[in-house]
């Protein structure tokens, strides 16, 4: 055994340099070359101020944007430093409290309710997710109109060219990025 | 499960294979030393490494030396991934100023990676500096992967050699695994990755203006929003081809930054089942018997499609609970639905139930989606999948060698209903061979079993369970029923950072890789000294469907009678709360 410590040691070290230094130090400069935008997070600028990540969800509160699905992060909803999902059971009261309440909220002051769709009422796997099923981005449309003043057909089409399909008809699901969908929400006149 | 859900799941396992079964004869190639296309050009680097390590690739080993060896560098690699940690805030590429961890945590993770568990009971971005996850975890992501396919080379040449002594070389076989299999589609893997939107950067974090601020716990303003950032494409490559699943990120593959769109998770999830497909179709490559790969093909797609079907099946139904309180999980032109407590969009029901099993399967344990929050038999499959024992493709390797150790008892079994003597591919399987065989799969459910009784009995294991009733069970079975097949995954409302869960997670983790790895070399040793005997009139043949019929019912017998018992305590009995609407 001892005679094979010292040969044990000296291929970890040189593996360790190989596969701990060089391999990332490659990838990171071939990904700097080849893909710099998305190496380094997909970030989006707006009137040269970065207002977030095309991949990273954002809490929305107000009706005037569309809301993203809840979260359960840190400190705060969408909190990027730490990544977390709710990991409450099936039959858990905490989670079945949790989707009564986000069900109620959503109906509230409804005459007619809907059932919600799904993505709306239950918190995702990171945390951070940056998307909502087309169903959850029209469901909140006569909301989002009626705050802004808009015509909700107009902000329906908006949705609509959004939907992302699903890549090349079988992978996936297809979505709507919020942040991208409430920014060109900003740009509608 | 919908129709169109079984067109997509045949259509990935034709992929999966497609690229899979190639890749055989390439491992089958570095496995006989042999060096064809890119492996030439990597020679110098291999040669390289041997010279620093001061080693002799071409000096035979004896199974005893082989397994010293190996023990010796898995040794080392504890030692120095538990220093690395313990002094991480010390030690530079330490951007967010991280502390070093506690020394249950450290112990916990230095085994966890280096028996290619990668159960994780931290958050990686809160916890490990960049240098220990480049230095410490990836490199043992890759050696720890490399050790699995060495012994599985091992094993085959225990089958392949007569009247022999020697085994060939460790120290050779786990670089040639690292430098010439994994490294090379690491690589290419990373920059496909990054092309998606991986990050891979030294940047710690980057910060953004919120589009509207929120408000944090304690109720001030936030408007800023501080993005994770870091070399993650690099280590998620080796993660998800060396069967690790370590992930950079808290939640895995189900952060944007580590899997942002669907060609990025269909790419990560090939890549979980890639080396052990691979594997399977190199066994009959060296043994010159292509037919005895298909069989082992044959058996494991037998056990994997039916449980990713009822895993499948249960998150795209969803949580009837929802129903009721109104929400809508009908699958429709506008929504994938199904339950999505704990799913990202982008993924859905069906490819995050499908990922649940192919990690599980493989002994990968990268997440896309929190098993926590499945339907109850939705979390039964990935549960059953890790406690067969890794055998349904399995481990980097060591899912190969540990479905031949099911294949001995097998014909062991068939040898008793007729009374010959079993063999298996030309060598006489007797006493040693099936002692050893039947140590090396009764190891796992030990640990399993014990751990989880150990810790739903104790008041300090019952403390760290998140939900109450009996998916509390399940949290428990799961996270042993994970560490001890070295699978990884967990319910991760279980709060196993705690020194009691981190020490006999830690010891059933060891039990697993070293109680399975330890017997498959004897067993290699004990063949290789064998002669080679021709297939006679009464020799079971080992291709066909009697024998794949045979090997399915020993895995799922061996896995039924044993655990059976805590599966209708935990998931069967949850699934009947949840369905009949009954208190938990």
């Amino acid at each position: 055994m001892l005679t094979m410590l010292l040969p044990a040691l000296r291929l970890l070290i040189a593996l360790s340099l190989l596969t701990g230094v060089l391999y990332p130090a490659f990838v990171l400069v071939a990904a700097r070359l080849a893909f710099p935008d998305q190496a380094n997070g997909s970030l989006i600028e707006r009137d040269g101020l970065v207002v977030g990540s095309r991949l990273i969800g954002q809490p929305f509160a107000s009706p005037r944007w569309f809301s993203s699905r809840p979260s359960a992060t840190g400190a705060h909803p969408y909190d990027a430093r730490a990544s977390s999902g709710s990991n409450l059971g099936p039959t858990s009261p905490a989670l079945l409290d949790a989707v009564r309440q986000r069900v109620d909220g959503w109906r509230a002051g409804s005459t007619a309710p809907r059932a919600v769709p799904i993505d709306l009422v239950t918190s995702s796997a990171s945390g951070l997710d940056p998307h909502l099923s087309p169903a959850a981005a029209m469901f909140q449309v006569e909301r989002v109109a009626a705050a802004r003043g808009l015509d909700p057909a107009r902000v329906r089409v908006l949705v609509g060219r959004h939907v992302e399909p699903r890549t090349f008809g079988v992978l996936g699901e297809q979505r709507v990025n919020v942040l991208e969908l409430n920014l060109a929400l900003d740009a509608l006149r | 499960m919908s129709l169109e859900s079984s067109w997509r799941l045949l259509l990935f396992l034709a992929v999966l294979v497609g690229v899979g079964w190639p890749l055989g004869k390439h491992l089958a190639s570095i496995g006989e030393g042999k060096n064809p296309g890119l492996a030439r050009w990597l020679a110098p680097l291999e040669r390289a490494i041997y010279r620093f390590g001061g080693v002799d690739p071409a000096r035979e080993m004896t199974w005893k030396q082989y397994a010293l060896a190996l023990l010796a560098f898995q040794l080392v690699g504890v030692v120095v991934l538990y220093a690395l940690q313990r002094l991480q805030g010390v030690l530079p590429q330490n951007p967010a100023g991280l502390a070093g961890t506690t020394p249950d945590l450290a112990f916990n993770t230095a085994i966890s990676f280096v028996t290619n568990t990668n159960w994780q009971s931290y958050g990686g971005e809160t916890t490990m500096s960049h240098l220990v996850q480049a230095i410490g975890l990836g490199v043992q992501n890759f050696v720890s992967a490399a050790t699995g396919i060495a012994v599985f080379f091992a094993l085959a040449r225990g089958f392949q050699r007569a009247s022999s002594s020697t085994l060939g070389n460790f120290w050779a076989d786990m670089v040639r695994s690292t430098v010439h299999v994994l490294l090379p589609l690491s690589v290419v893997l990373a920059l496909a990755l990054v092309s998606q939107g991986v990050v891979q950067t030294l940047e710690p974090a980057a910060t953004v203006q919120l589009l509207e601020p929120t408000t944090d716990s304690a109720g001030a303003a936030v408007t800023e929003q501080t993005l994770a950032l870091g070399p993650a494409a690099s280590q998620i490559a080796i993660k998800q081809l060396g069967t690790n699943g370590g992930g950079f990120f808290n939640v895995n593959s189900a952060h944007p930054f580590e899997n942002p769109t669907p060609l990025s998770n269909v790419l990560e999830l090939l890549a979980i089942l890639l080396l052990p497909v691979a594997c399977c179709a190199a066994f009959g490559r060296m043994l010159l018997d292509g037919r005895q790969s298909r069989a082992l093909l044959a058996t494991m797609l037998l056990i994997f499609v039916p449980l990713s079907v009822l895993a499948i099946g249960a998150e795209e139904r969803g949580n009837p609970r929802f129903d009721a309180l109104g929400a809508d999980q009908t699958a429709s032109a506008l929504q994938s639905g199904g339950n999505l407590e704990g799913k990202e969009v982008r993924f859905g029901a069906f490819e995050s139930a499908l990922w649940s099993t192919a990690t599980t399967a493989a002994s990968n344990g990268s997440v896309n989606s929190m098993h926590d929050s499945f339907t109850p038999l939705g979390g039964l499959a990935p549960m059953v999948l890790m406690q067969l024992g890794e055998v349904v493709f399995g481990g980097v390797g060591s899912g190969l060698y540990g479905l031949v150790l099911f294949a001995l008892i097998a014909v062991f079994l068939a040898g008793l209903m007729v009374g010959r003597t079993p063999e298996y591919l030309g060598k006489k399987i007797e006493r040693f061979e099936v002692q050893m065989a039947s140590l090396g799969i009764l190891a796992p459910c030990f640990a399993v079993l014990v751990g989880t009784a150990l810790a739903v009995s104790t008041a300090v294991g019952r403390a760290s369970i998140q939900d109450p009733g009996v998916h509390g069970f399940s949290e428990v079975l799961y996270a042993f029923s994970s560490a001890g097949n070295n699978n990884g995954s967990a319910f991760a409302g279980l709060n196993a950072n705690v020194p009691f869960y981190n020490a006999a997670l830690g010891l059933a983790m060891l039990i697993a890789r070293y109680l399975v790895a330890l017997p498959v070399i004897a067993i290699a040793g004990s063949l290789a000294a064998k002669k080679s005997i021709p297939p006679s009139a009464g020799t079971l043949p080992t291709h066909g469907a009697l024998f794949v019929g045979l090997l399915v019912g020993v895995v799922l017998l061996v896995g039924a009678l044993t655990f059976l018992p805590s599966l209708a305590i935990g998931p069967i009995v949850e699934h009947l709360q949840m369905t009949s609407g009954g208190g938990l």
